[in-house]
């Protein structure tokens, strides 16, 4: 195997005097013997030292990563990691992220993962970087690299001889391959680590500063938009492009296939367009849909798909069980719902393609644009800009595709596209719809002696790179249809569809089994959790059914069935700051409840009690005060992660009591807000969190903690104050009305 | 296409648009201004408000034609980086979102409620805000952010 010079990078890096001379992602491999030795997290496929980071002359450190900002704040979090492993003022590090000419290849931006990733790698990178320019001072200085100190880049021998980083930027190399030998500082040196340092993209953002993809203007473009057919089985007959070339500004219409767009001059003159293209289009539609309601539940149930046992335990030892339960639990579709509608913006030139991109992954992206423009992916280039919050797989990369195929027919004009809101409503991949039926026994003792698991579940990971095939929405309209290959489940132990299905209490005897409907009409993606939501939601809530068959007090009922002591420990604390009382019943209007779940059984553990607020006569549900406790390993930054559970757990409240995709059996009919109310501000819970910091423990990821738990908590609440258990998300007015007024059987 | 003379942040311009055309690509397009955001275009979730003679508008439904020869104020004008508006100063205190798009609108309808109830209480607060959504749930943020800003301009 040879090295492959990456010539992109080279050509648009201008390095001047910095450190870095030569840029080599690819991994050395010709020179080592067989595989390569494993590095730590994303260093171990990108293992260039130079790859991570840049010293520059000026004062300046830049760090890469191919993670990106989606108000998450990691480039705060990477720069502290960054910061205290080099020594340097925070105030000198800035970070280049999700280029695919400039960074690190680190996949998808997702699964709570970037901390884990991107922040190990660059801690060990960093820690390296720091002993190379350490060497390079004692050379420098003639003394022992052992008696030397650093402080913000100053290297200093013991008789006060100095030499910085930058002046030795230029001789000490970071053009090697990382070793990670270099030890990371403990935590009790760190600086930055473990304080709430303000987020670095948060000024521009209130002060109109350009902090979006959609602030972005390049001289000559125009405006671009999408008509999109008006259901997933749609396909063009005909429509009056010439009317629409005629209209004010109007620059370029492009049809192919099913596939129909616009571009202005001006953006009022572009969405103008594409009203006139609305009204002029032929469509055929199909029935294609699944019906909806509580029919789409039998209708997932009967689809002919195999259980696939994801999970077995038995034991031989255990009782069998003196009382056996079970239980149907269901999600609806729900949406992304990004406050901006998903936008890109596209160039041509002289062959070559460059978009601006708020895509979770920007390396996946370029592949699959290679795919459909069949082009060598080095002559594309996709550079990240922050967009709208997307908690997943939204529109983002999708209207990549679209903006650079009406670019295409701008000539040199770049095009800026954005969608409409009723675009992303009605075309976003939607968290799928699900169903899991539990079932379980307690012993004489009230000990749960088994337990299963059976889940039914759409695909939780249709982005771009999950398959063969293309992954990008207007593919599938092209009149040569590149469509999306139904890609596998995300693999265990993180899972997809089974995604924090098999629970992490101690039963003797478990069981989960999933039925993954890998191919459906309605189109579904990865929303924050993937499947651990609903999963958690019916395991948490199944816990606190066994527990009051069990007569038990839901935490000590959890406590009962935990060896794992940070599990144990946030459960305690939770319910501690909640002020938990043992046993405590509702009073048929007011309740509270409680849930615990480990992300994936792999990140960070959160446990949480929730207050809620019934009104009877109408149905009405209010989250009043919600405590959780959380650890997540060591703490980068308190307060970003108290703003990551706070959201989640204001989010998951919102999916919770509020949220489900409508459509009949042709057509999607969420097109707006009007259609898809979502948690206001007189609805919000009270939160109160609690950080459990371990130091000494490596990062867990955080960001997507707290969903699964919230949604648990709050049915076990509702199910404490009134005495009555809703199964079916969500817990609309209507619904627990109806619930309020069923006999029990 | 007619002329409109907009006098927005204390800048009077002339633009040529359809008098149809939304203010908000006026502002965003011809002015350049970043702070009103496309959210949705159907005056729902608020991220497009600015103020119209102190008042907050949709923007993203407000006709040009309907803002000419009023006084319009965005975001930009509040403050600067160097010389923050004590709201700015508070939501970056109170790190009082996470992908900010909401952001922009949040800040305006707090400025016209501060500009008439300098001293609002948390219902208060939410309720002028209730017309704005916001997805990564900052609102207990925001609600402090608006808070500690009442505060620092009382003082």
């Amino acid at each position: 195997m040879s090295v492959v010079p990456d010539v992109s990078r080279r050509d648009f890096v201008k390095t001047g005097g910095a450190l870095v001379i030569g840029f080599a992602l690819a991994p050395r491999v010709a020179l080592a013997q067989g595989r390569p030795a494993p590095l730590p997290a994303s260093l171990n496929t990108n293992r260039m030292l130079d790859a991570w980071l840049r010293i520059d002359p000026n004062g300046t450190v830049t760090i890469f990563t191919g993670k990106i900002e989606l108000g998450q704040g990691i480039g705060t979090a990477l720069s502290q990691i960054a910061a205290d492993e080099l020594d340097v003022d925070l105030q000198r590090i800035q970070v280049v992220s999700g280029d695919t000419a400039r960074t690190p290849n680190e996949g998808q931006t997702a699964g709570s993962l970037s901390v884990e990733q991107s922040g190990t790698a660059l801690r060990f990178a960093c820690a390296e970087a720091r002993d190379v320019l350490v060497s390079a001072a004692a050379a420098k200085l003639g003394v022992a690299a052992p008696g030397l100190t650093v402080s913000d880049g100053a290297v200093t021998a013991p008789g006060g001889a100095t030499a910085t980083y930058w002046e030795l930027a230029g001789s000490a190399g970071l053009n090697r391959e990382a070793t990670a030998q270099a030890k990371p500082k403990p935590a009790a040196e760190h600086h930055w680590v473990g304080r709430s340092v303000p987020r670095r993209d948060i000024p521009k953002k209130f002060t109109g500063g350009a902090a979006y993809v959609q602030d972005i203007r390049l001289p000559g473009m125009v405006f671009g938009r999408v008509v999109r057919p008006p259901s997933p089985g749609a396909r063009l007959r005909s429509v009056d492009e010439a009317a629409a070339r005629r209209l004010p500004g109007v620059v370029a219409v492009v049809r192919d296939g099913s596939f129909l767009a616009v571009a202005a001059v001006r953006e009022e003159q572009a969405i103008g367009a594409r009203e006139a293209l609305k009204r002029s289009a032929r469509w055929t539609e199909t029935v294609s849909l699944p019906p909806a309601d509580e029919a789409l539940y039998r209708h997932l149930m009967s689809l002919p798909v195999p259980g696939q046992t994801v999970s077995e335990k038995t034991s031989v030892t255990a009782a069998a069980p003196a009382k056996t339960l079970e239980a149907l639990y269901t999600r609806p579709y729900q949406c992304h719902a990004s406050m901006g509608p998903s936008c890109a913006v596209a160039r041509w030139q002289e062959g070559k393609l460059v978009v601006w991109t708020h895509s979770q992954g920007v390396f996946p992206l370029r592949a699959e644009l290679a795919k459909v423009f069949d082009m060598s992916p080095q002559d594309i280039r996709c550079i990240h800009a922050e967009g709208a919050g997307c908690y997943g797989h939204n529109g983002a990369d999708d209207v990549v595709l679209d903006a650079a195929l009406v670019a295409r027919a701008t000539g040199a004009r770049p095009v800026k596209l954005q969608w409409m809101r009723d675009d992303e409503f009605a075309w976003e991949p939607y968290g799928s719809a699900m169903v899991m039926k539990l079932s379980g026994g307690i012993d004489a003792q009230g000990n749960v002696v088994t337990w299963s698991h059976e889940l039914w579940s759409q695909s939780h990971n249709t982005r771009p790179g999950a398959s063969a095939g293309v992954n990008l929405l207007a593919a599938r309209h092209l009149a040569t249809p590149r469509p999306l290959v139904p890609p596998a489940d995300v693999p265990q132990p993180s899972g997809g569809s089974d995604r924090n299905a098999i629970p992490l209490y101690d039963f003797p005897n478990v069981k989960v089994v999933k039925h993954y409907i890998a191919d459906a009409p309605i189109r579904t993606s990865a929303l924050r959790t993937l499947g651990g939501y609903a999963n958690v939601f019916a395991l948490e809530s199944f816990v606190d059914e066994l527990a009051a068959a069990a007569g038990a007090d839901p935490v000590e009922f959890r406590l009962r069935h935990l060896n794992d002591a940070r599990a144990r420990a946030v459960i305690e604390a939770a319910a501690q700051r909640a002020g938990w009382r043992p046993s405590a019943k509702g009073d048929g209007e007011r309740g509270r409840g409680f849930a615990f779940a480990r992300y994936k059984n792999l990140a960070c553990y959160c446990a949480m009690a929730a207050d809620v607020e019934v009104e009877r006569k109408t149905g009405l549900v209010r989250v009043a005060r919600v405590v959780a406790a959380v650890d997540a390993g060591q703490i980068v930054n308190p307060d970003g992660m108290v703003n990551q559970i706070e959201g989640g757990i204001i989010q998951s409240t919102s999916w919770t009591l509020k949220e489900s995709v409508r459509f009949d059996r042709t057509q999607v009919t969420t097109r707006s807000w009007a259609d898809y109310p979502i948690l206001r501000f007189t609805e919000v819970p009270e939160v109160d969190v609690v950080l459990l910091d371990r130091p000494d423990e490596r990062f867990l990821g955080v960001g997507e903690g707290a969903q699964g738990p919230a949604a648990a908590a709050i049915a076990n609440a509702l199910a404490n104050a009134t005495g009555k258990r809703l199964r079916a998300l969500p817990f609309t007015p209507e619904r627990v009305r109806r619930n309020l007024l069923q006999v029990d059987p | 296409m007619a002329s409109f003379r907009l006098h927005v942040n204390g800048k009077t311009t002339t633009v040529s648009v359809e008098p149809g055309t939304p203010l908000l690509y006026v502002l965003r397009n011809d002015l350049e201004l970043n702070g009103p955001k496309f959210g949705c275009g159907l005056a729902q979730c608020g991220a497009c408000t600015v103020l119209m003679d102190g008042k907050p508008v949709r923007s993203c439904v407000t006709p040009v034609s309907a803002a000419a020869n009023t006084r319009v104020t965005t975001i930009e004008s509040l403050g600067t980086l160097e010389r923050l508006h004590p709201l700015q100063r508070a939501f970056i205190e109170e790190q009082a979102c996470q992908c900010g798009y909401c952001g922009n609108g949040m800040v305006m309808s707090a400025k016209a409620l501060l500009d008439r109830n300098p001293g609002p209480s948390e219902l208060e607060i939410k309720q002028a805000l209730n017309g704005h959504l916001c997805r990564c749930a900052s609102h207990n943020r925001i609600v402090r952010a608006v808070q500690r800003a009442a505060k620092e301009m009382r003082s």
